[in-house]
């Protein structure tokens, strides 16, 4: 029952700090939702305590806390995977951007030098 | 026919200048391009001061990044070839003129500059010595054909490749990746003899514990490439 409390405790702690984060524009609302529903997640199952045991009965495991830490742990990786795709387009996004960013300097610089010969002749 | 000497660098200030000149002596009016990936020291000065014209990426992006940009503005600007120099003064520019050729002649997309092929200027500690030989036995089957310097950064490549570069190119240790993603559209490479320098001054990306990291990298990019292939959808 202890671990179940801790983790209902750590689920509101969750939620709070996202909740937190997003008023203080720290997280985007779009990228606060996967932590939302995960700690939602948690939180309900840590609290619903016939699911919990139908949950650790399918999964075959006795022991329901310990299902019940399995299965946070699997939203939790669920919550990185998508994190890292976000993160792998944002990188490939900036890198684009500053090859771009980049090169439009040097087309500028090169126009640049070009007209200031033009007007010396 | 428009040639571009592309010479991607970073914190390269000792012997960036030398390479230039030495690259402007041997190819007279052909334009260099230092992409300087955001260099701590006096890289982009000294590039200039030796008379290269200078692409300055505003933060590092690592090899892959820096001359994917180079192959980007060349794209732009209409060059037929690129020919890929290191900033480290390791490629010595006196084989451009035979990579060029080998580009023109041989109707492929891409040379690389082989320091095996003849068994002469092998600079290469026993641990990357090792890797390219399991470099060597893994790309064999994938490419249908030997490779003997998968892991060289002397390449030349034609309008056909730089298209391609310049939409899709590996960002870290780009070399061995690069010759897979030919190898997806049915691109042709081949090898030309090189001597290598030692390097002049800096320190190779790789160091001892990247080294760990560099062949799981490089071979999940491999994999990765390997299932994107797209010759057989012609």
């Amino acid at each position: 029952m202890r671990l179940l409390n801790v983790m209902t405790a750590f689920a509101i702690v969750l939620m709070g700090l996202v909740l937190a984060s997003v008023r203080r524009e720290h997280i985007r609302v779009e990228y606060s939702v996967s932590w939302l529903v995960a700690g939602m997640l948690l939180l309900v199952l840590s609290r619903w305590r016939a699911l919990e045991e139908w949950l650790s009965k399918a999964l075959g495991v006795n022991d329901a806390p310990l299902a019940l830490f399995m299965i946070s742990g699997a939203i939790f990786l669920f919550v990185l995977y998508r994190f890292s795709r976000v993160i792998s387009r944002l990188t490939d996004s900036n890198i684009a951007l500053v090859q771009r960013m980049a090169i439009l300097e040097f087309r500028l610089t090169n126009l640049d030098e070009k007209s200031k010969s033009t007007l010396a002749n | 026919m428009k040639l571009l000497i592309l010479i991607p660098a970073f914190n390269e200030e000792g012997a960036v200048g030398d390479l230039v000149r030495e690259v402007r002596q041997v190819m007279p009016g052909v334009p260099v391009l230092v992409v300087d990936d955001c260099s701590a020291d006096a890289t982009r000065a000294v590039a200039q001061h030796a008379g290269a014209d200078l692409l300055p990426l505003p933060y590092h992006l690592g090899l892959g990044g820096c001359v994917q940009a180079g192959y980007r503005l060349a794209y732009e600007l209409g060059y037929d070839y690129v020919i890929r120099v290191d900033g480290d003064g390791q490629h010595d520019p006196r084989y451009i003129p035979k990579i060029l050729a080998a580009l023109q002649r041989e109707n492929c997309e891409m040379v690389i500059g082989s320091r095996f092929l003849n068994g002469a200027g092998e600079h290469s500690g026993w641990l990357r010595a090792l890797g390219i030989v399991f470099f060597r036995a893994m790309l064999r089957p994938i490419l249908g054909k030997p490779v003997r310097d998968p892991t060289s950064g002397f390449v030349g490549v034609n309008r056909t490749a730089l298209a391609l570069f310049s939409r899709s190119f590996p960002l870290e240790y780009p070399e061995i990746e690069a010759l897979v993603v030919l190898q997806r559209k049915r691109f042709r490479f081949v090898e030309v003899p090189c001597v290598m320098r030692p390097r002049r001054t800096g320190r190779s990306t790789i160091t001892a514990l990247r080294s760990l990291y560099y062949p799981i990298h490089v071979l999940l990019g491999v994999f990765v490439n390997v299932l994107k292939f797209e010759g057989r959808r012609k």
